[in-house]
């Protein structure tokens, strides 16, 4: 199937670096038999439904502990499985980033086993810690669901950012890598997030748009990676300290947002005008 | 030196019986179910550990260690027994080498102790307390009991260790995970494909050894492999792996060729018990021989 779409998923699972065993499952669970299947679905809408541009990837490190800390774009994870997807997709050699699922993901069947196969582990601060000690690439959203919830009038703005993040980065010496992530809010324009609805499947919220269904438009996304953001401490310093580093990577983060926006509103003046 | 095996006709006592002896050690054992063929040089006394009886073997025998592998859980026994066996039992191990003057005390546990939920991390260190235990009560006993030997830490002359047990498997074909193995068909939760973690028995029993040997103090995880998913295990030992939908599944087991289980033993159909086992490495040089690949062949080759 993924070579009918033109992706190379079966060389680039192989290229991953994560101490696979004799049956192809990493010490956390992680499949490549899983990661083929999961990767040739995000493939195809990464590469022709979204149509994603990533741009400074060269920002990511090849190899060794980092975290990507970016924007919630879109009432549903499509801004996390793109990141995904342009890590494993676009940087060579590629990396599995692995994000921090909300907690009611692994509760559910079906998506219980898939987060797991995929290293998408359960956001708890002894997950992410063990797995940058692990060197591995950990993608967080500090906005939490409060981000996810962004209606579609929002899609440009931030909510406030927890702090967990920048005193893990801390504790465990780990480089923060910012992104911006454009057009999640326009794939999915929430006009009202259904909690009572949601509450009844096992869900937060299910965002409501005005075709009803939260499936996303097939509109193009971007991902914009930043430089690298090294902090120096122990995790343990005061609230007041720890905000000032939030909010220097919460500034860069709205720094690449806004680029990003320029740049695309430039691209389609110059298309226009030609 | 003296070893006293409680529990010492169990499939995985077996194997540290026999490994004590070849290591030169002077061993005696307790158990009520009988051994045929058990080493002429064990000296094993079928008697209730919580009887008169067993407290004279500890008299007699003077031991400088006593491994404790005496305790069962919600499969092999049912109810107040089960509570009245594990902690009982336990009590008069710890009381009668206190008394008796045993240098040394190895509680052989279970990894099952830190309980299996959605939000709980997988690689459960020691110091973490147990959770979960309102969704499977059938392991209150035994998390009782674990407890209880850890209190020994501070009360007791002795050293002692705590061992947390991952799932073993091997020739006995007893332990928790062997017991779900037993029948052809071996059930999923439909949805869910949890890790287990799991030893090959030869080298559980060499890590008990080891902590005989060595002498750690304190409460130790041990472990070897990395964790597989329950449907790999289950294929990887022949067996056929069926997905059913967690409310029917509550209706099948002990059914249609499904083993047997508490109810609350679904809650480890859904989600991982693993534990990190760095400090048992570090305090013992524990090295696995067998790997997870080979343990699954090994018992394969067992048959069903």
């Amino acid at each position: 199937m993924h070579r009918m779409l033109g992706l190379d998923v079966d060389e680039r699972v192989a290229a991953l670096e994560l101490g696979f065993n004799g049956l192809g499952i990493d010490r956390w669970g992680v499949s490549k038999k899983h990661l083929k299947v999961f990767f040739t679905a995000l493939g195809s809408l990464y590469r022709y439904y979204f149509r994603v541009k990533a741009f400074g990837l060269e920002h990511v490190p090849p190899k060794g502990r980092g975290m990507l800390v970016g924007n919630h774009s879109g009432g549903v994870a499509i801004d996390g499985a793109m990141v995904l997807a342009s890590m494993f997709f676009d940087l060579n050699p590629p990396r599995l980033a692995q994000g921090m699922a909300e907690k009611f993901l692994n509760a559910l069947p079906v998506s219980s086993t898939w987060s797991s196969r995929t290293g998408q582990l359960t956001g708890l601060p002894e997950h992410a810690e063990a797995l940058l000690h692990d060197e591995r690439l950990l993608m967080v959203f500090p906005e939490g669901a409060r981000g996810t919830a962004k209606l579609y009038t929002e899609r440009y703005s931030l909510v406030d950012f927890g702090t967990g993040f920048m005193r893990l980065a801390l504790k465990t010496k780990s480089p923060i890598i910012p992104f911006g992530f454009l057009g999640g809010g326009a794939a999915i324009p929430t006009i009202f997030n259904a909690v009572a609805l949601g509450k009844l499947l096992g869900v937060p919220y299910i965002p409501v748009t005005p075709y009803l269904v939260s499936l996303p438009l097939p509109v193009n996304l971007e991902v914009h990676y930043g430089e690298p953001m090294h902090f120096e401490g122990t995790g343990a310093e005061e609230d007041s300290v720890i905000g000032g580093y939030v909010e220097q990577v919460k500034r860069r983060i709205a720094m690449l947002i806004e680029n990003g926006r320029r740049e695309r509103h430039e691209a389609k003046h110059r298309k226009d005008a030609r | 030196m003296k070893v006293l095996v409680a529990g010492a006709a169990s499939g995985l006592a077996r194997q540290v019986v026999e490994l004590l002896l070849a290591d030169g050690h002077q061993v005696a054992g307790i158990d009520r179910r009988s051994w045929p063929g058990a080493p002429p040089r064990l000296a094993l006394h079928a008697v209730d550990l919580r009887k008169r009886a067993a407290e004279d073997v500890f008299r007699r025998f003077r031991p400088d260690v006593v491994v404790h592998m005496a305790t069962v859980t919600s499969l092999v026994m049912a109810g107040e027994e089960r509570t009245r066996m594990n902690l009982g039992g336990t009590r008069a191990v710890f009381e009668h080498a206190h008394a008796y003057g045993a240098k040394h005390v190895v509680f052989v546990g279970r990894h099952t102790y830190y309980g299996a939920a959605a939000d709980l991390a997988l690689y459960h260190r020691e110091e973490e307390p147990p959770q979960s235990l309102g969704t499977f009560p059938e392991l209150a006993d035994l998390v009782a009991a674990d407890l209880y030997a850890g209190t020994t830490l501070w009360r007791g002359p002795h050293t002692t260790s705590v061992l947390r047990l991952c799932y073993t498997l091997g020739p006995s074909r007893q332990g928790t995970l062997a017991s779900f193995l037993r029948g052809h068909r071996a059930p999923l939760v439909l949805g869910y494909d949890p890790l287990f973690q799991f030893l090959d028995e030869s080298d559980a029993a060499k890590a008990i050894v080891l902590a005989v040997e060595k002498r750690p103090q304190g409460i130790f995880n041990v472990a070897g492999p990395a964790p597989l998913p329950l449907s790999t295990i289950i294929e990887g030992t022949g067996r056929t792996a069926v997905s059913v939908p967690e409310p029917l599944l509550k209706l099948l087991v002990g059914r249609f060729g499904f083993p047997s289980l508490p109810r609350g033993a679904l809650e480890h159909l859904k989600f991982p018990v693993v534990v990190d086992a760095t400090a048992f490495k570090k305090a013992t040089g524990f090295e696995f021989l067998v790997d997870e690949v080979e343990t699954l062949r090994r018992f394969r080759a067992l048959g069903q």
